[in-house]
């Protein structure tokens, strides 16, 4: 145990002696909280809108106010020319086009029907779907506040260039979100984001460790001494694994303060979860540290496995909606899992018997990487 | 001086071999050391020094022959040498962020030295060397890192201490001072096995081995070499034995 002890606390001074470690380690992730938190959000305002109204009617008059004063959009332009709207839709500084034929309120009156036309840029695939969803939400609740005023129940079907005419009949759907009411992205993604910059830096700095250490020549010095493998990785592993409950804790802390994360589980809960997690995630960067010659291919090994854990974590795109063998391999992502049990206590308010699958698999990882870890690192040189 | 012969042995080597795939980096290289020795370990760059020290002292298996260490099987039982052995590579590998009291107190504990003795053997050892425990390894000039190098090496008092050509780039006052620790330890009992390419360090042995090509060329006390290869200097013997393979030398 003292041998383990010594070894930490040589460790920690050598981050605290290396100012740029130091300030990767204790300063950069609270600053990138702060500033990615505010970044990753799913919430589409302000989307430029190009407006071609050739009815020149209040009841077009009334439906570009609907758009402007939704908050989603923002009116960009407007002529009656669709020529000059398909200028600016190609140059790019409006991202929807709505063309309201002539006609538009006699069709309504008459035959309480009529066709609206948005075209929408969608280069960005999934914001152009969110637009897309916004701008129909509008078109729907205009006609079911011109249907009475029209008279005979029916309202005023609205068509998307592509989408399906939409029947008079309204089924007034009030959706509630259950756990995040206020559907604040920020409750959801700052316990995420945490998490990742804890393993990204977690990762990188036990990743580079030995690696280091080899390049400088002091591993050899260890190696002729009886500590046991166990022991040097424990070592190893020890002052990274408080620096990271450290920064887990001022991180939640932080995304409470700043950003009114809601805490409704137990959170010393979520830092035993984070103890076994952290185990796992900075056990994998001792285990490439043990691989590797030089920090230099431990930097590109973990910056590979990094965008694996990003993009299979469920952080930004939900896991559910891959295909079936990508979501087994994001089984082995603890990431992945350390996100999913940090939303549910911290969103949902769940308690160990809700998170113990994920939690019993993070165990599970823990203790396999780390013995890998032990196993990898060898006293003798190849 | 003491050039007693030996009684038991701290080293033994018996047909010793590594092989870097169909390179051949010590070959069948066979040898004793004896307690209390101090041990030369001779031969030019690439003839095998430091594969041969890197197997007596566990850092690498052999490929095929035998050796004990402190009585321990190199194979078997590295582990068990690493206890008894200090090692001091030709690489500096202290931490040079650290202070010297720092690196002390860091082997002090991996070697299950308790804080009474570590400090007790500090105090000593600082005021052997003339150094203060706050300074920064980074700070000291070469000659100083090797001196303080040895003396961390010998902080758990191993039987057996290798250095891996400790003088290296040392100016000839720093490299007598680093002589007078090697006799220190001696005296004290330590065997100490040690590589150079010094001629002048190799008379100070008690005993050295030449290695030419993974192979031991001569082996003996200085003065019986000199007298059966009929040589006015171990510089002169060196030269002959190497010549043949200067060449592939590097």
């Amino acid at each position: 145990m003292r041998r383990i002890l010594v070894l930490a606390w040589a460790e920690v001074l050598h981050v605290a002696r290396d100012k740029a470690t130091l300030a990767q380690a204790l300063l950069i992730p609270f600053v990138q909280l702060l500033v990615l938190s505010n970044a990753a959000t799913f919430e589409i305002r302000d989307t430029p809108l190009y407006v071609v109204d050739q009815d020149h009617t209040s009841a077009s008059r009334g439906l570009v106010t609907r758009f402007s004063a939704s908050g989603n959009f923002t009116i960009a332009g407007a002529s009656p020319s669709p020529e000059l709207a398909n200028e600016r839709l190609l140059s790019g500084d409006v991202t929807m086009v709505l063309t309201i034929p002539h006609d538009f309120e006699r069709d309504l009156v008459r035959t309480h029907a009529a066709a609206v036309q948005l075209v929408v840029n969608a280069e960005k695939g999934m914001a152009a779907g969110i637009v897309q969803y916004y701008a129909s939400r509008i078109l729907t609740r205009y006609a079911a506040e011109l249907a009475p005023a029209l008279g005979g129940g029916s309202a005023v079907p609205a068509s998307t260039e592509s989408g399906p005419r939409r029947g008079a009949a309204q089924i007034d759907v009030r959706t509630r979100a259950w756990y995040n009411p206020t559907l604040d992205y920020r409750h959801y993604m700052v316990p995420g984001i945490l998490v990742a910059l804890v393993t990204l830096i977690g990762t990188l700095l036990t990743a580079q460790n030995i690696a280091r250490e080899k390049e400088l020549g002091t591993l050899e010095q260890l190696n002729v001494t009886p500590i046991t493998r166990g022991q040097f990785i424990a070592g190893k592993l020890l002052p990274f694994w408080v620096l990271g409950m450290f920064e887990l804790a001022a991180g939640l802390v932080l995304g409470r303060v700043v950003f009114g994360v809601p805490m409704l589980g137990s959170p010393f809960l979520l830092l035993g979860v984070s103890a076994v997690y952290l185990v796992a995630a900075l056990g994998i960067g001792l285990w490439i540290s043990t691989i590797v010659e030089t920090q230099q291919q431990a930097m590109f090994v973990t910056f590979f496995i990094m965008m694996i854990y990003l993009l299979m974590s469920g952080l930004f795109t939900p896991i559910d909606s891959m295909p079936r063998w990508v979501q087994v391999v994001a089984e082995l992502n603890p990431v992945r899992h350390f996100v999913a049990i940090s939303r549910a206590v911290l969103v949902k308010g769940a308690g160990l018997r809700e998170i113990q699958r994920p939690f019993a698999i993070l165990a599970v990882f823990a203790a396999v990487v780390f013995s890998l870890a032990v196993r990898q690192y060898s006293k003798r040189v190849s | 001086m003491t050039a007693a012969p030996a009684r038991e042995h701290a080293i033994e080597a018996r047909e010793l071999t590594r092989r870097f795939g169909t390179f051949t980096a010590v070959d069948h290289i066979t040898f004793d050391v004896g307690v209390g020795e101090v041990f030369g370990f001779l031969g030019a760059n690439g003839a095998g020094k430091t594969t041969a020290i890197r197997i007596l002292t566990g850092l690498l298996a052999p490929s095929s022959g035998s050796a004990r260490v402190a009585g321990h099987d190199v194979y078997t039982e590295s582990e068990w040498i690493k206890r008894r052995i200090g090692y001091m590579s030709q690489k500096f590998s202290l931490y040079e962020d650290l202070t010297v009291g720092e690196n002390i107190r860091l082997y002090g504990g991996i070697y299950d030295l308790s804080r009474e003795v570590v400090r007790e053997r500090t105090t000593h050892m600082l005021s052997r060397l003339g150094l203060d425990a706050a300074t920064r390894v980074q700070a000291l000039p070469l000659g100083w890192r090797q001196k303080l190098a040895f003396s961390v090496a010998l902080l758990h008092e191993p039987s057996i201490v290798f250095l891996d050509e400790p003088t290296s780039g040392v100016d000839p006052i720093t490299r007598r001072q680093f002589w007078e620790l090697i006799y220190e330890a001696a005296a004290r009992g330590t065997t100490v096995f040690v590589t150079t390419h010094y001629m002048d360090e190799a008379e100070y042995c008690d005993r050295i081995s030449i290695m030419v090509a993974g192979r031991i060329g001569a082996l003996g006390a200085p003065a019986e070499l000199k007298s059966q290869f009929d040589v006015g200097s171990i510089d002169e013997l060196f030269v002959r034995l190497a010549r043949p393979t200067a060449g592939a030398a590097g």
